[in-house]
């Protein structure tokens, strides 16, 4: 690292950095801290009126099973494609790929509508067909999964992806040729290698799910106590004056979210320290 | 993203051995691309499809309706700008964390992803917070296109500063001290040496960057007070007309704006190539 230094240090290296502090310290680490601030103006009372609320513990309920399930999904699919993606050839191969990418671009509120067209109990393309089933996805916990699903859909691909590409395939081939299975070397050698990737990818989904707003306002209904999310009562409680109940659940969901940064933050400097110390 | 890794990863992490499709991963990938079509594909079509349903004059009725031209209007130029702000201050900023070292450096890697990992309608409320009519620093930038700027300026910090973060670490400190000790003045070495290998990266993060905010809405239900012909933007257009039942309008704007993120992910793909293949 000493040698990143040979330079001294220039009135100019002191201006961006003042620079830099200033502006992230404006647009980002003193709002945050009025939140929690905020919040705990009232000592825990805020979020102790949270918790009593059986509505407001549905909303975060359901957030937590849509987010849980929608990042299970993503993690299995993402994986899969990735391996697809790096380790087989197949016409059609960099469409999909760069298509893998599209919902990190698409409007939120496009999502639900791509999905409510698709998907709309009344005349959806195939929202009727499967409501005849009895299978309800607008309005209703499927609808909220899927806009889910949708929105943090290429983020575990795009930690893995890299990584696999890394790896190369001789331990794989190895342990072929000992004899051991597709599956078995999946398990025993590919998983192990890509692991750090897909937990960081599993933890920034699920922070991303947790959080996600505007696809899930248009597919949710917003039915109080059934197709409610978190974020959703956010918005209801700031516009029905309860500013206090609205940064409380806002200060339960930030904490989600920072804390999932953190233990990516945490595992990535561990992980650079132990390349570092292999090289 | 896939740019970034190019130019980040040489020759020899490209070696993607060809495989052919055993069983199993045939049958992986038709699983993989009937759940990806289902969620992603289909949906997408759908919105297309319902907007060209209308003809070439629904669609141009319903994006030259004037409150909708004027909250196109209004997106597109605070997206621009933003991107055009975030180049800058972006660049700057993953200069500060790749070549400066000052206590508490750390936490500023943590604080570029805070805005990444936060739910956008809590981003919203952080905002506000600052920067509403309670605002510590008597900036009421709430209800005026201004908290539009603001909002944009929050959820897109992390994309120029992830893609040319690692850029600049992989970059050989070597030819900057040859190009110092053949004379050159720092801002000529920054402009003619380290510049150059930025840009493919800039314009990777620029992309998503403009991406993002041409379909921002969370963020923005709270701060922006959604004034017609002000502070309206075009994801809340949508929205109503999704609620007023318009399935055609909502999926012409939706369109509209599909394009517009495929234009600029094309244009500076276009950039990219061309600088690449200069350097």
């Amino acid at each position: 690292m000493a040698e990143r230094h040979r330079y001294p240090k220039s009135p100019m290296t002191y201006l961006l950095r003042v620079i830099v502090i200033v502006y992230l310290v404006l647009l980002v680490v003193w709002p945050v801290a009025l939140v929690v601030t905020n919040t705990f103006e009232n000592g825990g009372e805020a979020l102790r009126s949270i918790i009593e609320d059986p509505d407001m513990m549905a909303a975060l309920r359901l957030t937590a099973v849509a987010a849980v399930v929608a990042t299970a999904i993503n993690t299995v699919f993402g994986v899969s494609m990735s391996l697809l993606l790096v380790r087989n050839e197949f016409p059609g191969k960099r469409v999909v790929s760069s298509l893998l990418d599209l919902p990190l671009s698409v409007s939120p509120i496009v999502v639900g509508l791509a999905l409510v067209l698709v998907y709309g109990g009344r005349n959806g393309w195939l929202g009727p067909t499967l409501e005849s089933w009895g299978f309800q996805v607008i309005f209703s916990t499927p609808g909220i999964i899927m806009a889910t699903a949708f929105v943090s859909l290429p983020l575990v691909i795009r930690e893995v992806v890299p990584v696999l590409e890394e790896l190369g395939i001789e331990q794989e081939q190895a342990a072929q040729s000992l004899g051991a299975s597709g599956a078995q070397t999946f398990w025993r050698v590919t998983l192990p290698s890509i692991k750090w990737a897909v937990i960081y990818g599993v933890v920034l989904t699920l922070a991303r799910s947790l959080g996600e707003f505007g696809a899930v306002k248009v597919v949710s209904g917003n039915v109080l106590g059934e197709t409610r999310t978190a974020t959703l009562a956010v918005e209801e409680k700031y516009l029905n004056f309860d500013q206090q109940g609205a940064y409380a659940i806002a200060f339960l969901l930030a904490s989600v979210s920072v804390v999932a940064i953190l233990v990516v933050f945490l595992l990535r400097a561990r992980e650079d320290r132990r390349e570092r110390s292999l090289s | 993203m896939s740019v970034q890794i190019e130019a980040v990863r040489p020759a020899t992490a490209r070696r993607t051995p060809t495989h052919n499709l055993t069983r199993t991963s045939g049958i992986g990938l038709g699983v993989t691309m009937i759940w990806f079509s289902l969620l992603v594909l289909i949906p997408l079509a759908a919105v297309v499809a319902t907007a060209a349903a209308g003809g070439w004059d629904g669609f141009w009725r319903a994006i030259t309706n004037e409150q909708t031209a004027a909250a196109i209007r209004v997106t597109v130029t605070a997206a621009f700008a933003v991107t055009l702000v975030n180049i800058v201050i972006g660049t700057m900023i993953s200069w500060v964390l790749v070549r400066d070292r000052f206590p508490g450096k750390g936490l500023l890697e943590l604080v570029i992803d805070i805005p990444f990992a936060l739910p956008t309608i809590v981003a919203g409320l952080v905002l506000l917070s600052l920067y509403g009519n309670d605002s510590p620093l008597g900036l009421h930038f709430a209800n005026t296109k201004w908290s539009i700027y603001l909002a944009f300026l929050f959820v897109t910090l992390p994309f120029i500063v992830r893609t040319v973060q690692p850029v600049l670490e992989e970059l050989d400190q070597e030819i900057e001290e040859a190009a110092a000790s053949l004379g050159a003045s720092r801002f000529t070495t920054f402009r003619r040496i380290i510049l150059p290998a930025l840009v493919p990266a800039i314009a990777a993060g620029a992309a998503l960057s403009f991406a993002r905010a041409v379909g921002e809405y969370g963020s923005l239900v709270l701060l922006s007070g959604n004034l017609p012909f002000e502070s309206e933007v075009t994801s809340v257009r949508i929205l109503s007309a999704i609620e007023n039942d318009n399935r055609a309008t909502a999926a012409s704007i939706a369109t509209l704006l599909l394009l517009i993120s495929l234009l600029v992910i094309v244009v500076l793909d276009i950039v990219q190539r061309r600088v690449a293949r200069r350097g």
